[in-house]
């Protein structure tokens, strides 16, 4: 599934940060970030989930219900043959487009990475309950211990940083400990980073008091993310950074960087070129790990939308101001959350 | 290293350079294949280098530079290589045991105790002194990427110092060669770090700069690299020689063409 460059390559690398910039009112950056954890669930990863905003409790309990059932996985693939037919005709106005590919659109029954999740139905709190899960509401956790060094960073940044590190070296994720062999991944999931409750006026002033704290978190996380078994994906309400400056160190120290930009309350959202669509996708960053090449897809255009048990995105081709939704990546975003590469021995793909 | 960037810098292995203090810029792009480039070219003219690798892992850059022929691991068991991982330096100080009086780490403007980068210069001069039978062609630092110590905290005038420093002892004193990457944007709100790089521009004998290209992504023709030598230093009415062409990156290769050549095209 080489779609686009969000879905390509499977997404977040085991070791790499992924960065969502948040849609302006969080609605989907949101869903996003449910999707990567239950993901992570229905593979069995462990969870680590931070927020100011919401304790993590509460954002297990609204996980999407993941559908296991094969038949809907065959029905996707029907659509997807009838609707490509309708596509030959259509492609007439189009010439160009005629030679690229047709995208593969239905899923195996026998994937390990990539799940199809019902937005509408909860996942059950047995399933929940089946991995190991970490959690870090800021607003309960002790403060600093005092033998822990001046780290000169906002406190509750560094406190995150603490406790993403006294959970990855405790429970063997870092390989330190020969006793225990970790051979699971750490999905780590921090909700709205630089937001006001974080502490940060990042999003409310455009001269802030530290304004290095947010850089300093990112590369400090990036640091533990290279040498352990686990994968992170941040949100951040990059709309209210005032200091344009911060966004775009921001964005050279993340590994992938997306943003959201949904269509509620511009004049898109009416606009008929967009009705099948709820918001765009724009593709900021896309890692370059391990390699002189990086796996740049042929378009950066995309669009999402969202139906009850489908996030999907797709390339958005525009010619002069004519929308053509060509070549649906029906893969769905899962694709985005699951880990890159092959099953045996996540410890080599530590880049 | 790619035989064809070395044949556009009339440069090779056999006879490297001295002196020189070389800018890698990159605009709307990643310009990190440049940093590869140079790190395996003097690694192979046997010149011993001090990799200062602030923004990926060792095992990172080593993979890559397998490819272009050259390991990493065996330079730096030889003694060739001094390499700096940044992200590991950063969370053994913040995360280590408290530091050696004698051995402060190089990053230690991090935990805010200086406000200058006087440690991480100690670093580059003691790795980069000779020393007894050493049979070394002479000093490289090499830095990626400069830009992430402002990210960190570094007030621009403090690497520009620190750069200095470096130049004065590398460039000048042991006649080695200093390669270092900034990142640049045009529209670019990040006022300190266009400071340090048009500082530092005016400072280059060399500037090699990457560009994506302004009509978006293209298949077959990843960016555009302008290579600036400024020749306006060396002689006062002289005037800077550039050349612009386009590239592609391979697997293990970097191919340069005249601009509108691409062999896609052809």
């Amino acid at each position: 599934m080489t779609a686009s460059p969000a879905c390509s390559g499977g997404g977040v690398a085991v070791g790499t940060l992924l960065l969502i910039e948040e849609d302006k009112y969080g609605l989907y950056s949101h869903l996003l970030f449910k999707y990567f954890l239950a993901e992570g669930i229905v593979c069995g990863h462990d969870l680590f989930v931070a927020s100011a905003k919401e304790h993590p409790d509460n954002i297990l309990k609204e996980l999407p219900a993941p559908l296991l059932d094969d038949s809907y996985g065959k029905e996707l693939g029907d659509e997807a043959a009838a609707k490509s037919e309708d596509f030959q005709d259509s492609m007439k106005i189009a010439w160009r487009y005629q030679n690229l590919p047709k995208m593969e659109a239905s899923p195996t029954t026998h994937t390990k990475f990539g799940h199809y999740y019902d937005v509408s139905k909860k996942m059950s709190p047995q399933l929940c309950q089946s991995v190991k899960w970490h959690s870090f509401y800021l607003h309960e956790e002790l403060s600093l211990e005092p033998k822990m060094k001046a780290w000169n960073m906002n406190s509750g940044y560094a406190r995150l940083l603490q406790s993403i590190q006294r959970i990855i070296s405790q429970e063997g994720f870092d390989g330190s400990d020969p006793q225990k062999k970790q051979r699971n991944v750490l999905r780590i999931g921090i909700q709205s980073l630089g937001s006001l409750l974080w502490g940060d006026d990042v999003c409310c002033s455009d001269t802030p008091e530290d304004p290095h704290s947010l850089t300093k978190f990112l590369y400090v996380l990036r640091g533990l993310l290279r040498k352990s078994l686990s994968a992170c994906i941040i949100t951040v309400p990059a709309h209210l950074i005032q200091n344009k400056a911060i966004m775009e160190r921001v964005t050279n120290l993340s590994d992938m960087v997306v943003g959201l930009e949904s269509f509620i309350g511009s004049e898109r959202e009416t606009n008929p070129l967009y009705k099948d669509y709820h918001g765009l996708v724009h593709v900021h960053l896309i890692p370059r790990l391990n390699s002189l090449i990086c796996d740049v897809s042929d378009t950066k255009d995309l669009a999402f939308r969202l139906k009850r048990k489908q996030f999907t995105i797709e390339t958005d081709y525009t010619v002069v101001n004519i929308l053509f939704a060509k070549g649906k990546c029906k893969g769905h975003c899962q694709r985005l959350f699951t880990k890159t590469g092959k099953q045996t021995n996540a410890a080599e793909h530590l880049p | 290293m790619f035989a064809e960037l070395n044949e556009l810098l009339g440069a090779s292995p056999e006879r490297p350079d001295a002196g020189q203090f070389t800018l890698l810029r990159d605009t709307r792009t990643d310009g990190s294949f440049l940093v590869h480039h140079f790190l395996s070219f003097y690694l192979r003219a046997g010149c011993k280098v001090c990799f200062v690798a602030l923004l990926q892992s060792f095992s990172h850059y080593s993979i890559v530079a397998h490819k272009l022929g050259v390991s990493l691991a065996a330079a730096k068991e030889r003694g060739q290589l001094v390499f700096l991982e940044g992200l590991k330096s950063c969370l053994d100080l913040l995360f280590g045991e408290e530091e050696q009086p004698g051995q402060p780490s190089p990053l230690q403007f991090l935990s805010g105790s200086c406000r200058d980068l006087r440690a991480l210069f100690d670093f580059v001069r003691v790795s980069l002194a000779p020393a007894e039978g050493d049979s070394w062609k002479g000093p490289v630092l090499l830095v990626d990427d400069l830009s992430v110590l402002l990210s960190l905290g570094a007030a621009p005038v403090a690497v520009l110092d620190f750069i200095h420093y470096c130049r004065v002892s590398v460039c000048c004193q042991l006649k080695g060669n200093i390669v270092v990457l900034v990142h640049s944007n045009e529209d670019s709100e990040d006022e300190e770090n266009e400071l340090v790089v048009n500082s530092l521009c005016h400072h280059s004998d060399l500037i090699l700069w990457a560009e994506g290209l302004a009509t978006g992504f293209c298949k077959d023709v990843h960016g555009q690299i302008k290579i600036i030598k400024r020749l306006s230093l060396r002689q006062a009415a002289g005037q800077d020689l550039v050349q612009t062409y386009q590239y592609k990156i391979q697997d293990r290769n970097v191919t340069f063409f005249a601009r509108g050549l691409s062999s896609a095209v052809l």
